[in-house]
């Protein structure tokens, strides 16, 4: 073992599906190794904790090539909405629960749920926008002085 | 492979100390498991998860996920961390003699 990943602290910056879900289950599954795992919301990154967004979180068609469908296709109405359902079917048959339900799930994990002081100002919200599950709003240095000692995971 | 020695009975284990063969396992040697790792008992509720693990690995080929766990075994899944504290995957899986669970959830 020795080199053992003790403390990780992933930060959310993106506000699209495929921008989310890797962050948060890189975030539950420290806490199944047991580690010490914190989420840190920033910038568009704060839809997937806000009470409203939360249930409506999309999947990028435009500036994607990884879609593999022509940007101009990707950008007509409902495209986004279609790939969403399309994905959102996947996951459930692979037992990947909705984002509302696994940010419930890793809070209950005892992961730390933080949204990031500057952007929220920026988007002119407060702690009563966002989940029950969000702890606390803080700052970058809040930020470090939480990672201390832990891995730093930038997504 | 290596072997370890539960409850005085050598079994096969991996590098990271879970069974090889589940079916060695004993509800002896996961109380002396539990103990190596820091839990002194092993209560109802750690067995209902223990026992729940076992069931699902054996009827399905791979353990539960944690998402699973709290759903259906009646520990939800804050209290699935209150009782392993070294999470799920790595802690109850090993302690239940099953293999760490393939899921990545």
């Amino acid at each position: 073992m020795g080199d053992r990943i003790e403390k990780v602290s992933v930060i959310i910056s993106k506000g699209s599906l495929e921008g989310i879900y890797p962050g948060l289950i890189m975030a539950n599954g420290a806490r199944a190794e047991g580690m010490e795992a914190n989420l840190f919301f920033t910038f568009f990154g704060l839809d997937a904790i806000h009470r409203k967004r939360i249930e409506h979180i999309k999947v990028a068609t435009v500036g994607n090539p990884a879609m593999h469908i022509p940007t101009l296709l990707g950008g007509l109405p409902g495209m986004s909405a279609l790939a969403t359902h399309m994905m959102n079917k996947k996951m459930d048959e692979l037992d990947i629960p909705p984002i509302d339900e696994f940010i419930e799930m890793i809070s209950d994990t005892g992961a730390g749920i933080y949204a990031c002081k500057a952007s929220v100002d920026m988007f002119g919200l407060s702690q009563d926008d966002f989940v029950p599950q969000l702890q606390d709003i803080i700052t970058v240095g809040d930020f470090y002085e939480l990672a201390a000692g832990g891995q730093i995971i930038f997504t | 492979m290596t072997t370890a020695t539960y409850a005085g009975v050598p079994v096969e284990v991996n590098a990271e100390g879970f069974f090889e063969h589940p079916d060695q396992w004993t509800r002896e040697m996961a109380v002396e498991m539990a103990a190596a790792d820091g839990l002194t008992e092993l209560t109802d509720k750690h067995w209902t998860v223990i026992d729940f693990m076992r069931k699902e690995f054996f009827e399905k080929g791979t353990g539960p996920t944690v998402r699973i766990l709290g759903k259906t075994s009646g520990v939800t899944v804050k209290e699935l961390y209150e009782l392993f504290p070294k999470g799920p995957a790595k802690m109850a899986a090993r302690i239940a003699g099953i293999p760490k669970p393939k899921g990545c959830i």
